[in-house]
């Protein structure tokens, strides 16, 4: 009986074809090459298409090491506030029950949804020269639109999510168990969020924290209404090569679009690094 | 510490989860909570340990109430189902994590910290896999560094919630041993929940039997296995067979057949509850119940058969020790006299004779030889 069965190896129910298969995957190969490889390219291509003095000369020229200055004091201010305010947002979603809970887990969301731009016009809504929130201010000397206190708030704004959205479902999917134990042990709420859920959560908390990092020296459109574009002073990153190209000088342009680049394929290194290392300590959605 | 709770409420929405508990354990008492999926048992832990709270009564330590104190000062050793331990600790940093989040004069130094999580592992015979981490640990062994744990703190009461539930059958038979011995030897009051009602009877001094949010019965093993306190309780001490009778002139009949005494001195319908373990082959002129074998098998060391009533057509199961020597008269189609060396007897329909029944009852023959 069993001589009769013909026995095909490698070749289940749902496979299809090797010619089909072959197709599938030459054409999301081509689709990759064709939108995102190529222009990656041709970004670092451009940029020291003038040779490595002129890229050299883009990068250390005042506007643009100020531009850099910039970004690296907006990210350094808003991940760490995003980073605290998504750890006590988690916190509080995955171990209590209250109410209103649901409403928080979508205003965190809130963010993703709507357009960066209305991020920035929100500010200035609230504190330009006519915003209700202006009064407020107008005693004292600070100046938060057209100033680094707006980029921060606008960064913030646009970042909020991506540390809280990790965290929600890696806390829920661990429970409480153990926050239970160490209490039972008699350690005191700080000490059990400090030597329990913490390292718990730490491989999440990177992950998320890269992501945040990546977005908040990214981030155009919500810093771009705010910033006021005042060159070396209010500029960042992504507004600097804006600048710059509108200006047709494309190397600097280009020079300064490489260094984003890099950070975002530096990201996506550690990312993919953290998800292959400890997938087992990410939330389900990264897992292989 | 002895333990008592007073009219314990607790409702989880329109479910009542536990419905005016009363119980007291005495200091040192190993307990085991045992009942069904729901019955209430893993909560009216939690809320001894203070990790849930009782919408109504009283929780008391050693006659002091504790409703008031906190999980963390109750002084309690909680030991999770799924161990709960700290993955990213080693092995000695979980036992020792109790001592180490002391704060000011009740802190042991370094060296002491370290003694005594040695002590605790030597006592729960880990001490070779100090250094190790939970992940590097068998399900066996992380039960123990997790009980290690818990006594770390030196608790008034043990708690164990379905201890050995995750474990595979070789090992939780190990395991049921060595707490046993671990009790002994540390005497702390000791409460587990269980739903496995072997793993109850053999390790506790007192068993309290759960179901629906109440307490079915508490007693001794002796006294929960032998003298249920409703169907329920024997029913869920064992398997069972039901054998619908009637109690008329000293005698419980079955099919017109009058199969052994019992001194009710009423008369009704009954149910007679006998295990299968509990049934044996009668001598030629004493009386019994006539059953046809049906079929014989061997499981191991347990020979089962099934046998039908032939007047009424009911099965019975029948459980022998294979090298008992009623075993090779177990012949499919042969007729059996089969006598009931121990049963309980509860009234069929309550209302007729519930009140003159003494319920609940049992009569065994090998038990009254013995008193």
């Amino acid at each position: 009986m069993s001589t009769t069965l013909s026995v095909k190896a490698n070749h289940s129910a749902v496979t299809e074809s090797a010619g089909m298969r072959q197709l599938l995957i030459a054409g999301a190969l081509l689709f990759l090459l064709l939108f995102l490889l190529l222009p990656l390219i041709s970004v670092f291509f451009e940029a020291l298409r003038n040779g490595i003095g002129t890229y050299a000369e883009a990068l250390t020229e005042p506007d643009a090491l100020a531009a850099v200055k910039l970004t690296l004091i907006a990210a350094g201010i808003s991940v760490p506030l995003n980073l605290v305010f998504g750890v006590a947002a988690a916190w509080a979603v995955a171990k209590f029950e209250f109410r209103g809970k649901t409403l928080l887990i979508t205003l965190i969301d809130l963010p993703f949804s709507v357009s960066p731009v209305v991020a920035g016009l929100i500010y200035i809504l609230m504190f330009g020269a006519s915003g209700w929130a202006a009064g407020l201010i107008a005693d004292t000397n600070i100046q938060i639109i057209f100033a680094l206190p707006g980029i921060v708030l606008a960064t913030i704004f646009v970042t909020f999510p991506f540390v809280a959205r990790e965290l929600i479902p890696l806390m829920q999917e661990q429970g409480t168990d153990d926050e239970q134990a160490a209490l039972s042990l008699g350690a005191n709420g700080w000490q059990t969020f400090w030597h329990v859920t913490l390292p718990n959560v730490r491989w999440g908390l990177l992950y998320g924290v890269l992501l945040c990092n990546a977005r908040a020296m990214g981030e155009f459109g919500a810093v771009s209404v705010v910033s006021g574009h005042i060159r070396g002073e209010t500029n960042t990153m992504p507004l600097h090569v804006e600048i710059l190209y509108n200006e047709y000088n494309f190397a600097a342009a280009f020079a300064m679009a490489s260094v984003l680049a890099s950070l975002a394929l530096l990201t996506l290194g550690l990312k993919s690094l953290l998800e292959t290392r400890h997938g087992e300590a990410l939330s389900q959605s990264h897992k292989h | 510490m002895d333990i008592t709770l007073n009219t314990i409420d607790k409702q989880f929405g329109q479910f009542k989860a536990l419905d005016n508990i009363d119980l007291h354990i005495e200091s040192g008492e190993l307990i085991a909570l045992l009942g069904p999926s729901g019955s209430g048992k893993t909560t009216l832990l939690r809320i001894i340990a203070g990790l849930e709270f009782a919408d109504g009564g009283g929780v008391y330590f050693g006659g002091e109430d504790v409703v008031a104190i906190p999980l963390r000062k109750r002084q309690i050793g909680f030991v999770f189902q799924h161990y709960a331990l700290f993955k990213h600790m080693t092995v000695r940093d979980n036992v020792s994590f109790g001592l180490r989040v002391r704060k000011g004069e009740i802190r042991p130094d370094k060296a002491a910290i370290r003694r005594r999580a040695d002590e605790l592992l030597d006592l729960v015979q880990l001490s070779e896999l100090g250094d190790r981490y939970p992940h590097q640990l068998s399900g066996g062994q992380r039960q123990r560094v997790a009980l290690a744990r818990a006594l770390a703190i030196e608790p008034k009461v043990l708690l164990l919630d379905e201890p050995f539930g995750a474990l595979d059958a070789k090992v939780r038979k190990e395991l049921r041993q060595w707490l046993r011995e671990l009790h002994q030897k540390t005497g702390v009051t000791t409460l587990f929940v269980t739903h496995d009602q072997e793993e109850a009877l053999e390790l506790a001094d007192r068993v309290v039997i759960m179901s629906g949010g109440k307490i079915a019965q508490v007693g001794s093993v002796d006294e929960v296995y032998e003298r249920p306190a409703s169907p329920l309780v024997f029913d869920f001490l064992g398997s069972t067979n039901r054998i619908p009778a009637k109690l008329q002139d000293d005698h419980l009949i079955v099919g017109g057949q009058q199969i052994v005494r019992y001194n009710g001195n009423q008369t009704g319908n009954v149910t007679i509850y006998v295990r299968p373990g509990d049934l044996r082959v009668a001598g030629t002129r004493d009386i019994g119940l006539d059953a046809t074998v049906l079929n014989v098998q061997r499981t191991g060391p347990i020979v089962r058969a099934t046998v039908e009533i032939p007047s009424t057509g009911q099965r019975l199961s029948v459980e022998m020790p294979h090298l008992h020597h009623d075993v090779k008269q177990l012949i499919p189609k042969q007729t059996l006299r089969l006598r009931l060396m121990q049963f309980s007897v509860f009234a069929a329909e309550p209302d007729l004779i519930s009140e003159s029944i003494i319920a609940p009852h049992l009569i065994g023959r090998e038990r009254l030889r013995q008193a």
